[in-house]
């Protein structure tokens, strides 16, 4: 898709009730305008994959977006926990949230099967930890050649994967750079990408280690500056870690949660509840 | 200025000692980035940092908050993809050290970081596994930061996020030599080397192996010879305070 397209319509068009999304973006280029968006238009069922959940997440838990979970590591980094988070699975509120969790090397390895159309990765970890109980994402094979017993995870597919880059040029291939995470491996391992961009370019600057998202791997590029905002865009914005900060207190009670999302315009599940 | 300190600041000094000129450390948020960054600032300074974000020789000239800062991957040899870097760098085993925190340990330094309670109906939900497994399992050695009390220092830990010695110290397998030390606010315990129970070797000025017994949720073994940490020097506590306020390296 060449032209770049509204926000709000690429949401409309590709992130669907009940869809498995991964919104990816490690620490830094974290697509936060399109989860906002993801909220406004009142998703709902959605099972929700990242790494790090972060800020990003807590948000669409304690708004009532999600109804599970896969992930890695659920903290606000440097600050603390992620109280919306812990309030969905600890006390249930908004609702139950079921979690499937990975370490790192195994969800990182997860979207790699997936992107690959693998049906599963194979890693060393996870040997003799409580994570292999999860027998639905966690197994074991052994190497057909040495004997090896390994871990197995099992790949990961979403329906969308929604990113934040840098770039975009006229024909809508996506250029990011910095901390590249694991972008590239969730787009591909995805059915649909979404792609927000701080500006369009003519053309891509040399950049050493950058990644290039082919145009026809992509669903949508929506013009978006500011789009990772309170996480950054290396070249753009630098993260403002006072939000991480301030939102340790906004999370921390309902209250102070649901003003926040009135402030911003952002439906909870009481508002969004008459056609859940 | 004082060279007054408290026990977290013995703690990250100590942890800051035990990283040599050379050594890869891989580095996650919190005590383990505090104590990486003041050894490079003092003793160490071309022991090498890597952060799971990617960055490989990162160089930060102030005290990152999270380990995704636009300083780490700017100063930087490489950034790689997040599952290049649990592949090639930390599962392959070119990790020396990693530290690694933990919300409980067990006697053979067994890590749980992921819930308090059952899993699927948890009393505290912990933020979860993160990068440690691997480093648990791959790494050269892992230290072990972490205060010590008695809702921490745990008979049995709840969940087993990564592992140490195993359930009774004999059956760790993974590629690392594993929980080498576990650094506490009170002193230093190590594997014993014919049963891995972890046991206290060393206790920071001022504290008394009793206290440590108090502050542990088993019977703690005790070394027969028991060594003294040396208190923070006037130059670890100068570079501890500046890595705090995050005031930049060469300022």
């Amino acid at each position: 898709m060449p032209r770049p397209v509204p926000l709000g319509e690429a949401i409309a068009a590709h992130v669907h009730d009940g869809d498995t999304v991964a919104l990816e973006g490690f620490t830094h280029l974290i697509p936060f305008a399109a989860a906002h968006e993801i909220a406004r238009q009142g998703r709902r069922h959605l099972t929700l994959v990242r790494m790090t959940p972060d800020l990003v997440y807590d948000q669409l838990i304690g708004l009532g977006v999600a109804d599970e979970l896969v992930f890695s590591y659920g903290g606000n980094p440097g600050v603390g926990s992620l109280h919306r988070f812990r309030d969905a699975v600890e006390r249930h509120w908004p609702h139950r949230l079921v979690v499937h969790e990975h370490s790192h090397a195994g969800l990182a390895n997860a979207y790699v099967a997936g992107a690959a159309r693998l049906p599963f990765a194979v890693l060393r970890g996870y040997r003799g930890t409580d994570l292999e109980e999860q027998r639905d994402i966690v197994g074991r094979v052994t190497c057909p050649f040495t004997g090896e017993e390994l871990a197995a995870v099992k790949a990961v597919n979403p329906d969308v994967a929604v990113i934040h880059a840098q770039l975009a040029d006229r024909d809508g291939n996506v250029m990011l750079w910095g901390i590249t995470g694991v972008q590239r491996e969730a787009v591909l391992a995805a059915q649909q990408a979404i792609v927000t961009v701080e500006e369009v370019v003519d053309e891509f600057p040399e950049r050493t280690g950058a990644v290039v998202l082919p145009n026809w791997v992509l669903s949508a590029v929506c013009v978006v500056p500011g789009g990772a905002w309170p996480s950054y865009a290396a070249g753009y914005s630098v993260r403002d870690n006072d939000f991480y900060q301030q939102w340790d207190a906004v999370s921390r009670d309902r209250e102070a949660f649901l003003a926040w999302a009135r402030e911003n315009g952002l439906p909870t599940t009481e508002e969004v509840g008459a056609h859940v | 200025m004082s060279d007054s300190w408290e026990s977290a600041d013995m703690m990250n000094v100590a942890a800051a000692r035990e990283l040599h000129d050379g050594d890869v450390c891989l580095v996650g948020v919190g005590p383990p980035n505090l104590a990486a960054n003041l050894a490079r600032r003092t003793h160490a300074p071309a022991c090498r940092l890597v952060y799971e974000s990617g960055a490989i020789d990162a160089r930060p000239r102030r005290l990152p908050l999270s380990i995704g800062d636009d300083d780490l991957a700017a100063t930087a040899t490489a950034v790689v993809s997040v599952p290049e870097m649990f592949n090639y760098w930390v599962g392959a085993g070119r990790i020396d050290v990693g530290f690694l925190g933990a919300a409980q340990i067990d006697r053979f330094g067994n890590l749980n970081t992921t819930v308090i309670g059952d899993h699927d109906n948890p009393r505290t939900r912990l933020p979860g596994a993160g990068g440690a497994p691997e480093i648990a399992a791959s790494a050269g050695r892992v230290i072990v930061i972490v205060k010590q009390s008695p809702r921490t220092f745990v008979e049995q830990v709840d969940f087993v996020s990564s592992v140490g010695y195993g359930p009774t110290g004999r059956e760790r397998r993974a590629r690392g030599a594993g929980p080498t030390l576990v650094i506490t606010d009170h002193g230093v315990l190590e594997p014993d080397p014919d049963t891995n129970e972890l046991t206290l070797t060393r206790l920071h000025p001022g504290v008394t192996v009793e206290q440590a017994r108090q502050a542990t949720g088993w019977a703690l073994k005790v070394a027969d010879s028991i060594k003294q940490v040396d208190p923070p020097t006037a130059a670890e506590l100068t570079a501890l305070r500046r890595l705090r306020n995050r005031e930049p390296v060469d300022a």
